[in-house]
């Protein structure tokens, strides 16, 4: 009995005819991604409380963009950074991801400032096989949990900036510590990881308060605080939040008694709040005076300078450099823009682009980098953005992260 | 410094936290006489009150930038919020009465939907930071401890435009047609006087008192547009709680909400967002005019 069509050959065909349907985007995304520019997306919140460090990751990524087109390219083929805003939020990030990947066909990912905004961010680039450098602060990136072979993370994590602050300030003050921490993710991993580095000093928490993210007044908290006489006072978070608690301290005498600390401790929150930061120790990936020491510092700024009219980076500003810069020299080491060629190329990287030593750690790929300890200062200024002293440096060292398997990555 | 203690606090910082709740307290009562105002007089619900507020502060945090005298910036914000307010009611508001409560609600939700993008797309998304004058900067041992001098001034300050504000209602002629308004508008219309021009006044008074709480909280924050959001809740709480149209009504729930606030920090800090509006539930509850409303004043 022969049939109208060959059964089998129904069963082979539509097999082939959806792997291709399926392979097809990436199929697809590579035979456009082999000619062309190499296309960075760069999504970023570019309105918002943020504007501001957005604004001027954009202008370093810009810079990282323009070194590598000088420097003739990859196989003739210049980068190209495509800007996208993702207002601070979630959903609009995933959303401009999404663009980014599927239509405008980006070959890497850069950006993110948040940690909701960068989680989510990597989830979507995770989904679609898309490398994505991190620039922004998270603990919870490096976790097992939202790590994807193309997930690396350029920043530093709280973990490792409050742990620093914490070492450098226990060694030199009591042990008596209070927190005031914004009542988010952020503040609470904040919290975590500079009191795991006081235990090591012997440290005792004598107040934990937190507030809502956005509070404008924390005058209702700061009596008590001061009533205590702490050591150290911590203040865990971050922009508007931490200028107004600072200077509301100030205000209530706090700095009579006590040492503020702010485990991040941002360059523009510190211009916004002025003379009242003055003595607030606290950490951050980068600050501009580091060209004293570090001559790879010396050269981004002069660089910078050049470019942007004598204005120095900030410290998420030299990130948005870094973060590209890291996936461009990839790309040059791999000879190639495939995504698993790049992506070993960058585990393999050991690099000095800005700030000192950096190389990615293979389980979580998080940038193993130093740490910097600042002083805000507001006498002896050398210009208008001379606003810290750099009281000393931690790092680079992979024993001050939080290990492998703690984050559930296996062996 | 004595070491009395009262329910496991010392009574120190109690009586330290209670002042700071005071100082919270003045911008509160500020706010709510205004809005109390607005509401029980006129019966309209000005929804653009934390907006006034806010722009109140930017203008005072803006004229300091160019003269650098905060005392002028004290004056000229809520006078430039009065007129505001005078040519708000006369242009937007009043066309609407006599339509029941939902138009001027409204309208005036919509009017701060207008000023708070107005002043994002003139002043910037991140706000301005402002502090306090040279003068009034740092702080003093008050004895119980060591408390903002500008805290201090605030409280003062407000206690003296409370002052003013009762003396104008009480012994002035003006104040005698607005006492009148609010018990009966139509026997004063009828007895001649035109309440159109009362409610004129009034509204410009409250707008005009909400731009003075904002230049007065400008230092202890700073400036940003969304500053006001908050600020028309906690006024709405105040003019419950204290009775709708009653002047000293708003200054007693001002200070009970301020005090409130600064002693459940002491306490339960996670509570303190809800506390002012557990008290206000329980105000419902109990007596619905209010502490010193009058009944029936929403009629």
């Amino acid at each position: 009995m022969t049939r109208a069509f060959d059964r089998r050959g129904l069963l082979q065909g539509g097999a082939a005819a959806s792997a291709l349907a399926l392979a097809a985007p990436a199929v697809l995304r590579s035979a456009v991604a082999q000619a062309g520019p190499i296309r960075i997306g760069f999504p970023v919140p570019l309105t918002g409380a943020f504007g501001a460090e957005a604004n001027d990751q954009v202008r370093a990524a810009q810079l990282a963009i323009k070194e590598f087109n000088e420097g003739g390219g990859f196989d003739g083929r210049m980068a190209e950074l495509l800007v996208r805003d993702d207002k601070l939020n979630p959903g609009e990030a995933a959303t401009r991801t999404l663009e980014l990947i599927e239509k405008d066909r980006v070959a890497f990912l850069v950006g993110g400032l948040s940690a909701a905004v960068t989680l989510s961010i990597n989830n979507v680039s995770r989904e679609r096989g898309v490398i994505y450098n991190s620039i922004t602060q998270s603990d919870a990136i490096n976790e097992a949990k939202d790590f994807g072979r193309t997930t690396f993370h350029e920043a530093l994590n709280p973990h490792m900036t409050a742990g620093a602050v914490g070492r450098h300030v226990f060694a030199k003050s009591g042990k008596r510590v209070a927190f005031l921490s914004a009542d988010y993710a952020y503040g609470h991993e904040m919290m975590r990881g500079f009191k795991r580095a006081g235990e090591a000093f012997g440290s005792q928490v004598v107040a934990d308060i937190r507030h809502p993210i956005g509070a404008s007044d924390y005058s209702a908290f700061l009596p008590r605080i001061a009533a205590l006489k702490p050591d150290v006072l911590c203040l865990c978070n971050f922009g508007r939040d931490q200028v107004v608690s600072i200077q509301q301290a100030t205000e209530f005498g706090l700095k009579r008694t006590t040492k503020l600390v702010a485990p991040v401790l941002l360059f523009t929150s510190r211009k916004a709040g002025g003379e009242a930061f003055d003595g607030v120790v606290g950490g951050t990936s980068y600050y501009w005076r580091l060209e004293d020491t570090v001559p790879s510092a010396k050269a981004l700024n002069d660089r910078f300078r050049a470019a942007y009219a004598g204005a120095v980076p900030s410290d998420y500003g030299a990130l948005g450099y870094a973060g590209v810069r890291s996936v461009l020299e990839a790309v040059k080491a791999a000879k190639s823009i495939e995504t698993d060629k790049v992506v070993a190329a960058m585990e393999g990287l050991k690099v000095d682009f800005y700030k000192g030593p950096q190389s990615f750690r293979t389980c979580d790929h998080q940038s193993i980098q130093s740490v910097l300890i600042v002083e805000s200062k507001s006498k002896n200024m050398k210009t208008p953005d001379d606003v810290f002293t750099i009281l000393g440096t931690e790092g680079p060292d992979e024993r001050f992260l939080r290990g492998c398997d703690e984050l559930g990555h296996k062996a | 410094m004595s070491e009395i203690m009262l329910g496991g606090f010392p009574l120190d910082l109690l009586l330290l936290q209670l002042l700071t709740g005071v100082a919270l307290g003045a911008i509160y009562v500020l706010v709510g006489i205004g809005l109390s105002l607005i509401f029980g007089l006129m019966n309209v619900v000005n929804f653009a009150h934390g907006a006034f507020f806010m722009a109140g502060a930017y203008v005072g945090v803006f004229l300091y930038g160019y003269t650098g005298s905060f005392w002028l910036s004290l004056v000229a914000a809520p006078l430039a919020m009065g007129g505001l307010g005078f040519a708000v009611e006369r242009v937007l508001v009043r066309p609407l009465y006599g339509r029941g409560i939902d138009d001027p609600l409204l309208l005036t939700f919509g009017l701060s939907y207008v000023m708070i993008e107005g002043v994002r797309i003139a002043f910037g998304l991140t706000g301005l930071p402002f502090g306090a004058p040279p003068e009034l900067r740092g702080g003093i041992d008050i004895g119980v401890g060591y408390f903002p001098l500008y805290r201090l001034f605030l409280i003062a300050f407000s206690l003296a435009v409370v002052g003013a504000l009762w003396l104008f209602v009480e012994r002035t002629s003006f104040g005698l047609v607005i006492r009148a308004g609010a018990r009966d508008p139509q026997i004063v219309q009828v007895l001649g006087i035109r309440i159109a021009r009362v409610w004129l006044a009034i509204f410009g008074l409250g707008c005009g008192l909400a731009g003075l709480a904002g230049i007065l909280a400008a230092p202890l924050q700073g400036v940003t547009p969304e500053m006001g959001v908050p600020v028309l809740a906690e006024a709405f709480v105040v003019t419950v709680v204290g009775g709708m149209g009653s002047l000293a009504g708003a200054v007693l729930a001002g200070l009970i909400v301020g005090i409130v606030v600064a002693m459940t920090s002491l306490v339960a800090p996670d509570m303190t967002k809800m506390a002012i509006f557990a008290l206000m539930a329980l105000v419902l509850l109990v007596r619905p005019r209010g502490l010193l409303g009058r009944q029936g004043a929403l009629g």
